[in-house]
């Protein structure tokens, strides 16, 4: 036993991982995570009421999976937090070590006694996933346009349909397995539109095809959903997309077109679909918001940055490190690996260890998948191009296109920070969540390059990942004094 | 004045309202600041513009000035162009008065005090008793001994304000440089005359420091330091919520507060509305130098004081937070005028969290001084040269 303290934020491929390696290294293990099971959203199950007779139906490895659920359950230096989330992360004085102070809420969200509380480990491994980015069109704003993942959950957790005739959009793998999971549940799916032309995708896809082969957990899970889709008999086009969401108070229809592969639509390939319901997404977005009030830096260009690490997953802020989908987009493969070695070197697992350098290697391949994927699943420069003046940016402060516009040709040396206040755009209760990586996207290509402000001490960068409260907190949640972490429900076995 | 050219150094509240004036007056000014223009510490408030927590005084004074001066500008502005009343509807600019409670027996006595003090002085400042305070600010908690109305106080969006400030200064003689950091002075005979800065060479007859809470780092480059430090403020915003508090609504302590010298933090519950049904809560005050870091126990006492004014916010979602730094000078008084060591050089802040009220009296001060015009207030109490602004008085350390 190596007597640390490890903390592990998020219950995904990644964070499991991570929790059992630590383990595995001789820590004491607190896995957190805001949702009521393990598993984070890929191994998503309806909770324990719903007595799903086969909760592996819509699962993929699901055995592997099983088992280190009950190895972590029931192991007695691994306290399994569920419902808990990470508000507010707190960094130490200038000169000491290690890593912030983890700020908790405990409790169902939607409940009104969560628990403040304060962990102060060791060690802290990030392994906060990622969430689906989405591109605005008009009508997006629309009931009934989704984002795939939230289908996805839908469908995964509740069982719930999001409709009967179902258009799956947008561009990535994670297109199939939504389509999968939408088919289970029951809707129709009426089609799943690939944006980037096929040409894009063989170009991704098949540079170097022994890496994908290396990536088998991965190729595989491609080539089974798409087998399930064809059993279906789902149609799925490549270089076309959703334009338009229409309807009286809720999606009724839906307008596609063919895309060239800037993704600038082809006047007259339009096509009206009737649906109920409209799923999207355009790839991942990190959620950075922790790795970044940790003190992280970030890598990568505006709209596309990941968490920077070293070989052994550390990050450069003291006794953080981070794995899985806030490192690069790169599939559960890979975050498994990167989880592991996260996770075993935060435990203070010796750099010896024999299991390390084949854990490397599957990082390392999961890492040029990520790069693969990236290359067949690139965002057209075009895509702007639908936009309508009205077409809003911002769902949560209906900032429209044309306000945008207009905030940042005008105002005079607009910085960032300050569109952000003239337009709304960003402010509302997603925090720009949703919106962040599109509204930086388009102003700076409205803006032109900026001049670089020079950093001044105690301004934290405008960036879109700077969200001091991690989560919304009610202010009476706040106002009463944090419980000792001894007082908590433990949730060890179960 | 026509062709003499001006720099001034920040492009927030105070940089840009100078900018203007001087423009107005026929400088050809060139405001720079290292960062975007409204970005810093005009971006990190709640846009207030006070008298109720000033009480008589040369701060009062130039307050009640900039609160006449208010209204006139943004009328101004708005007819100058479609573009400037498009910029002045941005700024949100809202008399919705203010209402100060105290919730002791001894915060009464020192509220009625206070507020006695101030009528003296030209302040409007109405008792209320507690039907009419219900009446008017229905979910405020009925806990309280007693509560004072001022229908002057104002508020706007700050950032919108400064710049609506700073597009109506360009359509002048006047242009920004963003991203460009000033780095030292070029003197000639012991008088200022250009600036080198990170984009280059910048000369001029006249330089005016705004650079808020950073002027005492920008007057040290220059070889004339003063004595403004940062003093943080965090600020908690909700998610936005149907109409529950429609006055700015504070705690007699917050008076105690503002003026306080006290390094260590200090809170008092600021609880007011924005137009986007957002509720904003503040205050707190702490000297931590320039430390950006959120201090959730900070941000719970802010929450704990709203929650007394308001209890029915205690369901209410936080979404975020904002930390600014407000240049705050040892004896609590803003610097507005030449710098008595180094000729051409002239200062304009040090309002610590009143900058955005008090901006438009300021450069209307800076003018009258700089053109050797009659100032409509006393300017006296505002020289750089008093000792609490050449760092010669002894308080106690930032920590």
């Amino acid at each position: 036993m190596t007597g640390r303290q490890v903390a592990v934020v998020g219950a995904g491929p990644a964070g499991l991982a991570a929790a059992r390696a630590a383990l595995g290294a001789g820590a004491e293990v607190t896995l957190i995570d805001a949702a009521r099971q393990l598993g984070g959203q890929y191994h998503r199950t309806p909770p324990e009421e719903y007595a799903a007779s086969r909760p592996e139906a819509l699962q993929h490895g699901w055995p592997a999976f099983a088992k280190l659920r009950r190895e972590l359950l029931g192991h007695p230096r691994c306290a399994w937090w569920p419902e808990t989330s990470v508000w507010a992360l707190e960094r130490r004085d200038p000169g000491q070590q290690g890593p912030p102070r983890v700020h908790l809420l405990r409790g169902p969200a939607d409940g009104s006694h969560r628990v403040r509380q304060i962990l102060e480990p060791d060690a802290l491994v990030l392994a906060c996933g990622a969430h689906d980015r989405v591109l605005p069109f008009p009508g997006w704003e629309l009931p009934g346009v989704f984002t795939a993942g939230a289908a996805q959950t839908l469908a995964k957790g509740e069982r719930l349909m999001v409709g009967e005739q179902v258009v799956v959009a947008g561009s990535g793998p994670f297109l199939l397995p939504v389509a999968a999971s939408l088919v289970e549940a029951g809707s129709r799916v009426l089609a799943v539109l690939e944006a980037n032309p096929a040409a894009v995708l063989a170009r991704g896809w098949s540079r170097k095809p022994w890496q994908l082969a290396a990536q088998l957990g991965k190729a595989g899970e491609l080539i089974d959903f798409t087998g399930q889709l064809v059993r279906g008999r789902v149609p799925f086009r490549t270089g076309r997309t959703v334009i338009e969401a229409r309807g009286a108070g809720r999606v009724e229809e839906v307008v596609t077109a063919r895309l060239r592969p800037d993704w600038s639509v082809v006047r007259g390939s339009e096509r009206t679909l009737a649906v109920d319901a409209v799923c999207v997404s355009h790839g991942f977005s990190p959620q950075l918001e922790l790795p970044v009030a940790a003190g992280c830096a970030l890598r990568g260009t505006p709209g596309a940055q990941f968490v920077q690490t070293d070989a052994r997953q550390r990050t450069t802020a003291d006794g953080v490190w981070a794995a899985g989908e806030i490192t690069g987009i790169a599939g559960a493969p890979a975050a498994r690996a990167e989880g592991a070695v996260a996770g075993w070197y935060a435990g203070g697992g010796s750099p010896a260890a024999r299991a390390l350098p084949a854990l490397r290697r599957s990082r390392d391949q999961g890492r040029d998948f990520a790069a693969r994927l990236a290359r067949a699943h690139p965002i057209g420069a075009a895509w702007p191009g639908w936009l309508g003046p009205r077409t809003l940016v911002c769902r949560c402060e209906e900032t429209d296109y044309a306000t945008l516009c207009r905030a940042v040709q005008e105002q005079p040396g607009a910085a960032a920070r300050t569109a952000k206040l003239a337009t709304r755009a960003g402010l509302g209760p997603c925090q720009a969540r949703v919106c962040g990586p599109t509204v930086t996207e388009l102003a700076a290509r409205l803006r032109g390059a900026a001049p670089d402000a020079v950093p001044a001490d105690g301004l934290p960068a405008a960036g879109p990942h700077h969200r001091p409260f991690a989560q919304p907190i009610r202010l009476g949640e706040l106002a009463r004094p944090p419980e000792p972490p001894d007082a908590a429900p433990e949730h060890h076995g179960a | 004045m026509c062709g003499t050219r001006a720099v001034v150094v920040g492009a927030g509240i105070v940089g840009a309202a100078c900018a203007r004036e001087l423009a107005l007056a026929g400088f050809a000014v060139t405001v720079v600041d290292r960062g975007g223009a409204a970005s810093a510490t005009t971006a990190h408030g709640e846009g207030n513009i006070l008298l109720s927590d000033k009480g008589p005084g040369p701060e009062l004074e130039l307050a009640k000035l900039s609160r006449q001066l208010w209204p006139q500008v943004l009328a101004e502005i708005a007819d100058r162009s479609a573009s400037g009343a498009e910029s002045v509807r941005a700024v949100e600019w809202e008399p919705k008065g203010g209402i100060v409670v105290a919730t002791t027996a001894g915060g009464a006595r020192a509220l009625a005090r206070f507020a006695a003090g101030q009528r003296a002085a030209g302040v409007r400042a109405e008792h209320l008793d507690a039907g009419q305070l219900a009446a008017i600010e229905p979910l405020l908690t009925r806990d309280h001994q007693a509560a004072v109305y001022y229908p002057d106080d104002a508020q706007v969006q700050p950032a919108a304000a400064a710049t609506a400030l700073l597009a109506d200064a360009l359509t002048f003689r006047c242009e920004l440089r963003t991203g460009c950091d000033v780095l030292g002075a070029v003197t000639r005979g012991g008088r200022l005359i250009g600036l080198r800065t990170s984009t280059g060479l910048l000369e001029a007859e006249l330089f005016v420091n705004a650079a808020g809470p950073w002027a005492g780092e920008v007057a040290a480059r220059l070889g004339a330091p003063i004595d403004v430090r940062p003093r943080r403020g965090d600020v908690l915003v909700t998610t936005p919520l149907p109409p529950t508090v429609f006055h700015k609504v504070y705690d007699a302590d917050y008076v105690g507060a503002v003026s306080s010298d006290d390094g260590g933090l200090q809170t008092s519950a600021v609880v007011e509305s924005t137009r986007a049904g957002s509720v904003l809560l503040g205050s707190s005050r702490r000297r931590v130098g320039f430390d950006d870091r959120l201090r959730p126990e900070v941000l719970a006492a802010v929450a704990t004081k709203a929650l007394r004014l308001f209890p029915v916010l205690a369901t209410a979602s936080v979404m975020r937070a904002y930390g600014g730094f407000r240049p705050y000078v040892p004896d609590h008084l803003p610097v507005v005028g030449a710098d008595p060591r180094l000729a051409g050089l002239w200062h304009a802040g040090g309002h610590e969290g009143a900058g955005i009220g008090l901006s438009l009296g300021t450069a209307q001060l800076l003018r009258a001084l700089v053109l050797g015009r009659p100032a409509p207030i006393d300017t006296a109490p505002f020289q750089a040269d008093r000792p609490a602004v050449l760092g010669q008085t002894s308080t106690q350390e930032d920590s």
